[in-house]
């Protein structure tokens, strides 16, 4: 099957599970807000519980999915300095932001929210930006 | 109630990471090299994602509260201060250098190995240092 009908199959369960998320609790289905507000310890209570809950399914399922099919890989850089420096990047931005690719991505430019608009134009501009300079410009990616 | 809730939609929306190849880094990287061998297999995801999430927003209008109770969130805010230019400026960069973003990050981490640890590691650093950091240079 062609990949753009794979991606596009996931795509809807992405934003199925998002549907859920909001029709059933309320929330918005940020992965940066969720995990961020687990780990600093800004949700308490059952707000936390639900947060756990959902990181549970989320690591779970995959997890599961993993052992019983294999086959996958992340394909990711053996360059930890690179790594490291990437996910430093992808933390500080997305808690100042107070989204990434799935909050301001797929939930807010699905209600047209304009600060989804502008950080989803300003990240998806700042990756294009860094692919040419360090895999075209500086051969290190 | 909410917890079994919040529970399958991390499921679904891990399993659909997995399958969308959201946690392949490569193809990631790929969306984002349109100097290069450009893949738009990412835009499919984008798009099969922002449907039922449009879908929703409209059910949600007609709907008075949330299934297992609690309260829908308040109407967008329409500002865009530095905070959110600098920090998703921050966040595209460090996607386009490793592939990964949170979502992915988590749900492949059970095959990502050290590298996949060592991206949770430094991102959890980055979450937890960013608001006295945002304080600091006066951001928000």
């Amino acid at each position: 099957m062609p990949e753009y009908i794979w991606g596009f199959t996931g795509g809807l369960m992405i934003g199925t599970a998002g549907a859920i998320l909001l029709l059933g609790t309320g929330r918005i289905m940020g992965a940066s807000g969720i995990f961020g507000a687990v780990i600093d310890g800004s949700a308490r209570g059952g707000e936390r519980r639900e947060k756990l809950a959902f990181l549970g399914g989320l690591i779970g399922l995959p997890a599961v999915i993993a052992v019983l099919f294999g086959g996958q890989a992340t394909h990711l850089t053996e360059n930890f300095v690179i790594v490291a420096a990437a996910g430093l990047l992808v933390g500080l931005g997305t808690r100042m932001a107070n989204g990434c690719t799935s909050g301001h991505g797929v939930c807010g430019i699905s209600r047209l929210s304009r600060r989804g608009l502008v950080a989803t134009f300003v990240y998806l501009l700042a990756g294009m930006v860094t692919v040419a300079v360090f895999r075209h410009g500086l051969g290190m990616i | 109630m909410r917890g079994i809730l919040s529970f399958a939609s991390g499921a679904l929306f891990g399993s659909g990471l997995m399958l969308s190849g959201m946690t392949d880094t490569t193809k990631v990287l790929g969306w984002l090299d349109i100097f290069g061998a450009w893949d738009p297999t990412l835009g499919f995801v984008l798009g099969g994602a922002i449907l039922p999430m449009a879908l929703a927003w409209k059910l949600r209008q007609r709907s008075g509260a949330p299934i297992a109770g609690g309260t829908f969130p308040a109407p967008p805010s329409r500002k865009i201060g530095r905070d959110l230019a600098v920090g998703a400026a921050l966040f595209g960069a460090g996607w386009g250098l490793a592939g990964l973003c949170p979502g992915p990050a988590l749900a492949s981490i059970s095959w990502g190995g050290v590298g996949g640890a060592v991206f949770l590691v430094a991102m959890s650093a980055g979450m937890v240092l960013a608001q006295p950091l945002g304080r600091r240079l006066a951001l928000a």
